[in-house]
């Protein structure tokens, strides 16, 4: 018997770590829960690794944060002002997307519908993975200390990337991201134009499928797959892929393959989605803010005319408080001769409103202003735009008859896309254009009181 | 050929400081997780398996190769979200083989050592499908040139691996 167990004590070793090992891997499959535990030496595993990948991703931040933000500073004017110009064009496009968006929430309270906010992110840098393609996962800086959780939502501005699996007490600055692509990750999801809805899943060979989605529907390839919020973790309306090919899977249901938005394969920094609100929609009242008001902070302030010794000594008190006031609201009389040349559906009519040109300004003559129409109760107050006669003297203004008026200014990279007779930018600066002190045209139309003498001629 | 049927006391054995057999499987498996996020096409490489080979084969014990491949495997799967052993099972079979060969076959060679690397990168995908598949109940694909080529490329790389474990082997 010993001889036996002598001669194959190798085998026998072997069978016995093999048979531990098959009864550990039985007893953790039949205990799977979300509930369970996270294993001790998973928090040994990460413990020993995480560490020194953390201290390579920030060596390599650091050093790469040096030369770009101190060394490598080449185009960053250019850079700048370019980016200006678009922020620029986006605060335009953001006040009409207010607008919709209020709408849909008029809309949606009055149909008593919830709507989910995203509130509260945590920006985390990915510092490793799982080492195996068949365990799609990864390891972000980012873990229980710092407010994140199981399940929460982890995106980038692409579209998802997947969930939080485990966010450990004792690893509180670690924690691990289920992939979208991984085989055992599901996420709802909806087809953004026939709002067909599925089961997203990964494969094992790393791609993303849409299931559940019946057979005798039709998927044109190439259509955005959104999340449906229907999963409980991730808030509907997310992009998470482009459908790239459809093929009949099993049973009565289409295998829809998806090519994600986020680059899974490359993915360096994300956010977490650490708080989503959910309300009850109501109709934003606060946001008065409008196209016209936008494109009137982009207009050129009227810096006041520097007096001369002589006027200064025999300065008429209220001459002098009249260019005071113009040049304590420049931008209202300026967004109303801005106003006058737009023309509704067009961009370059509201893109001749920006005299983005350094020199460009508008100077009021102190003297021969008088009553400044700025002093006017209607032209100061901009909510006189709700009054239809002054509403529709600038339309018909912009209709033409003050075309000829247009602004000689730097011509504006600025395109406003204003197509719609009835969007914001252009409906809302031809009510202000009333509102306010116009030049000459408007004058005729919607001012008939007597006008400021301001010289809109750049210097 | 480069593998040469020897006898057992014609062969080698080695040994490897305690440093080494620490620091050199815990390397592996940090480059593992550190690389692929990085480098995408560092998935189709295991430098674990790499490592429990070559650990395996200079040591020629399979008691010793077996415990290591183990010990190794389990580090692996505690850093992915599967059932941890799958690594596990798949390396204490593969330590296990290739120490149990390494005493029959003189695997000092590139040619060798290029040959052995891919026949154990199959037999422990082998392994890992069967119980992947069979136990844990995963969706499991199979596909021989994938796993062929991977054994390739893992072989390519692991000829140099095995250089760099030589630098540290010491005989007994």
């Amino acid at each position: 018997m010993e001889s036996v167990l002598g001669r194959y004590r190798n085998l026998i070793v072997l069978v016995g770590v093999l048979f531990a090992q098959v009864l550990g891997l039985a007893v953790q499959v039949k205990r799977t829960t979300d509930s369970e535990p996270t294993r001790l030496i998973r928090l040994w595993a990460v413990g020993m690794v995480t560490p020194l990948e953390k201290a390579l991703v920030w060596s390599k931040t650091s050093t790469a944060n040096l030369w770009h933000n101190y060394f490598y500073l080449r185009g960053v004017r250019a850079e700048n002002r370019s980016l200006k110009a678009q922020i620029e064009q986006m605060r335009l496009e953001q006040v009409r997307m207010i607008q919709d968006a209020d709408q849909a929430r008029r809309l949606q309270a009055l149909l008593g519908f919830k709507e989910q906010f995203i509130s509260q992110t945590t920006a985390a840098q990915v510092i490793g993975g799982s080492g195996s393609d068949l365990s799609r996962l990864i390891y972000i800086d980012k873990g229980y200390g710092d407010g994140v959780r199981p399940d929460m939502a982890v995106i980038t501005g692409d579209g998802i990337v997947g969930k939080v699996l485990r966010a450990d007490r004792a690893d509180r600055h670690v924690a691990q991201v289920l992939l979208i692509n991984d085989q055992t990750s599901g996420v709802g999801a909806i087809l953004e134009k026939s709002r067909l809805q599925g089961i997203l899943r990964g494969t094992p060979s790393g791609e993303v499928v849409l299931e559940k989605v019946m057979s005798d529907e039709t998927v044109p390839v190439g259509e955005l797959v959104l999340t449906s919020g229907g999963d409980g973790i991730f808030p509907k309306g997310l992009p998470v892929g482009r459908v790239t090919k459809v093929t009949p899977g099993s049973e009565l249901f289409l295998n829809i393959h998806v090519h994600p938005a986020a680059d899974l394969g490359k993915l360096e920094e994300v956010l977490v989605v650490t708080k989503i609100d959910e309300r009850q929609a109501e109709p934003d009242q606060t946001n008065a803010q409008r196209a016209a008001d936008i494109l009137a902070e982009r207009l050129p302030t009227v810096p006041p005319k520097p007096e001369t010794p002589a006027k200064s000594a025999t300065a008429d008190p209220a001459v002098t408080k009249t260019a005071a006031t113009t040049d304590s609201k420049p931008n209202t009389s300026a967004a109303a001769a801005g106003t006058t040349t737009a023309s509704p559906g067009t961009a370059a009519g509201v893109a001749t409103k920006k005299p983005s040109a350094p020199g460009v300004s508008v100077t009021p003559k102190p003297v021969a202003s008088g009553p400044s129409a700025l002093a006017n109760p209607v032209s100061s107050n901009p909510v006189s735009e709700s009054k239809p006669k002054t509403a529709s003297a600038p339309v018909s203004a912009v209709n033409g008859t003050s075309t000829p008026q247009k602004t000689p200014t730097a011509p504006s990279t600025t395109s406003v896309k204003s197509s719609a007779p009835g969007s914001v930018e252009s409906s809302a600066p031809a009510s202000n254009a009333a509102a306010k002190a116009p030049p000459k045209p408007i004058k005729a139309a919607a001012q008939p009181q007597p006008q400021p003498a301001v010289d809109d001629t750049p210097h | 050929m480069a593998i040469t049927y020897t006898s057992g006391e014609q062969v080698e054995v080695y040994r490897f400081s305690l440093p080494a057999t620490i620091l050199i499987p815990l390397t592996a498996v940090f480059l593992q997780a550190w690389l692929p996020p990085r480098f995408p096409f560092f998935t189709i490489f295991d430098l674990p398996l790499l490592v429990t080979i070559g650990f395996a084969t200079a040591r020629r014990n399979p008691m010793a190769g077996l415990i290591t491949g183990g010990l190794i495997g389990i580090l692996q799967d505690a850093l992915t979200s599967q059932p941890i052993g799958l690594f596990g099972i798949s390396k204490t079979v593969v330590g296990f083989g290739a120490s149990s060969l390494g005493i029959k076959l003189d695997v000092e060679n590139a040619g060798a050592r290029f040959l052995l690397t891919i026949f154990f990168y199959v037999v422990h995908e082998v392994v890992y499908f069967v119980v992947a598949r069979g136990l844990v109940g995963l969706r499991m694909a199979w596909s021989w040139p994938h796993e062929l080529i991977s054994g390739i490329a893992n072989a390519i790389l692991g000829v140099f691996v095995f250089m760099l474990l030589d630098r540290v082997k010491q005989r007994t």
